[in-house]
């Protein structure tokens, strides 16, 4: 070390004193890597992007730089004169001001807020990483045939959840990968459970979950390692974390967000119940289509009947039957219809006849003359001769006559 | 026609599938233009596919299983111990 190069009691340059310094607090224990809790003030930052401020209680002051490189991978929230922080870095001598500083790598908040800045802070950073994107976020399995969950073993979280899925969907298949769910060590174990749920493999769906409580309590849930294994994992993820009101980086991460733990179970899985609706709907429109089938079955039946009873022998012989009769009826009509034509034609012919028969015309006065020897009609004198008999028909009866002249 | 199937493999199926076949029994019967013969095939094999349904759920039980890393690396599932 340089102090023992030198001779006890020599002066010593201010260089060199400087530098000794530097040394001295470089080399310290304590002082090269020191978290210091104080209040900030005088804050300045140049355009350099290099912060500079005091941190100080009631006693006394630390000067600190925070350097643009150191305050960008630190993600430190942006400092006011008055905000309680815990700066954690490391001491130097910065020889050309005289100056001992705090070389700042990390700032953390203080009090209240505190909690609520770091939150801030991740999320912002996520959120940038493109982690909470809605493309991100995979559509859940409609009917899972095995659920996995990552929680507590001891929680009444994963009771409630089982009552869930047993009653909305015992046809699925519960697998659990036990984790811490509060304390320091709860980031990695929760991380932890999720790779191995996905090594497994056989979830189609994953729920994160724990019961509600405080905001320490949730913080594991806060935490960046568990959100990097949520969006990691090639199994979509349900987060049921807390209340309906709490929020945590978690819920921004998973594919979809629960409210509580109960509300996770709800979400992954289906209702029997609709099943069961849907399934004896069906049973009843089966029952309905086949009917509409029978009917017209029948229907056809029938009609095939019907054209069967027109086509058979006895039918037509029965409409032959029919005709007959109905033919050998008309024949009759016919027959007594011409008889009566024939009468008719008779009679008048008779009185025709009648009208012309020579009894009438003898009636009137004229004669029939005959020879009495051959009965043979005379119609011209020429026929007789004097002397011969003749007989001359009468109405009432003959003449006998002699011809004298002709 | 690719719905009907044997009745002794209706027990191999697991719900989704019976429930699926369901509806394509429904979907089928639905074509009013089959023969009655093929139209009973698919009204008997959707009633016993909804029963199978029906069975199943009444006969369900959740099954719950806990994972875990055995001692060589390996992981297992094995029932669940809440004691």
């Amino acid at each position: 070390m340089l102090y023992n190069e030198l001779e006890p009691a020599a002066d010593w340059s201010v260089a060199q004193v400087a530098r000794y310094l530097k040394e001295l607090l470089e080399t310290d224990e304590e002082l090269r890597d020191i978290r210091v809790r104080g209040e900030i003030s005088g804050c300045k930052t140049y355009a350099s992007g290099h912060c500079y401020f005091t941190l100080k209680d009631a006693e006394a002051q630390l000067p600190c730089v925070f350097f643009k490189h150191a305050r960008r991978l630190s993600a430190a929230p942006d400092l006011r004169d008055g905000m309680a922080v815990v700066a954690s870095g490391r001491f130097s001598f910065y020889e050309r001001d005289g100056k001992l500083q705090l070389y700042v790598e990390q700032v953390e908040a203080l009090g209240e807020g505190a909690l609520a800045t770091r939150f801030e802070q991740l999320k912002k950073r996520l959120q940038a990483e493109g982690l909470f994107d809605v493309e991100r976020k995979r559509a859940l399995p409609l009917a899972p045939m095995v659920v996995g969950i990552v929680t507590s073993l001891q929680a009444a979280a994963l009771r409630d959840m089982l009552r869930v899925l047993r009653t909305r969907y015992p046809l699925t298949r519960v697998v659990i990968a036990p984790s811490l769910v509060q304390g320091s060590e709860a980031p990695a174990a929760l991380a932890q459970a999720l790779d191995l749920l996905n090594e497994h493999g056989e979830a189609e769906v994953i729920i994160v979950a724990r019961g509600g409580g405080s905001i320490e309590e949730l913080w594991a849930f806060n935490e960046e390692i568990v959100a990097r294994a949520i969006a990691r994992s090639r199994i979509p993820v349900i987060s049921g974390v807390g209340h309906e009101t709490d929020f945590t980086i978690s819920d921004f991460v998973a594919d979809q967000r629960a409210s509580t733990p109960t509300a996770a179970a709800t979400a992954a899985v289906p209702n029997i119940v609709d099943y069961q609706a849907a399934t004896l709907g069906y049973q009843r429109e089966l029952g309905i289509l086949i009917e509409d089938y029978l009917l017209r079955s029948r229907e056809d039946l029938e009609s095939a009947e019907r054209q069967l009873e027109r086509e058979s022998p006895r039918s037509q012989l029965e409409r032959m039957q029919q005709e007959l009769d109905g033919t050998s009826e008309t024949l009759q009509v016919e027959m007594q219809h011409r008889l009566a034509l024939q009468n008719e034609r008779l009679k008048g012919a008779a009185m025709s006849l009648h009208a012309l028969s020579p009894l009438l015309t003898i009636a009137r006065g004229f004669s029939v003359v005959r020879r009495a020897a051959d009965q043979r009609i005379v119609s011209s004198t020429t026929q007789v001769q004097t002397g011969d008999e003749l007989a001359i028909q009468v109405t009432d009866g003959q003449i006998v006559a002699r011809v004298t002249t002709h | 026609m690719g719905v009907l199937l044997r009745m002794d493999a209706l027990t191999t199926l697991s719900y989704e599938e019976a429930f699926e076949k369901l509806e394509q029994a429904v979907v089928a019967l639905q074509d009013g233009r089959l023969d009655l013969d093929h139209a009973l095939k698919h009204y008997e094999e959707g009633m016993k596919l909804a029963q199978y349904c029906h069975d199943l759920l009444q006969r369900a039980e959740l099954r719950v299983q806990q994972l875990r890393v055995t001692d060589n690396g390996d992981l297992e599932s094995e029932p669940l111990d809440l004691t």
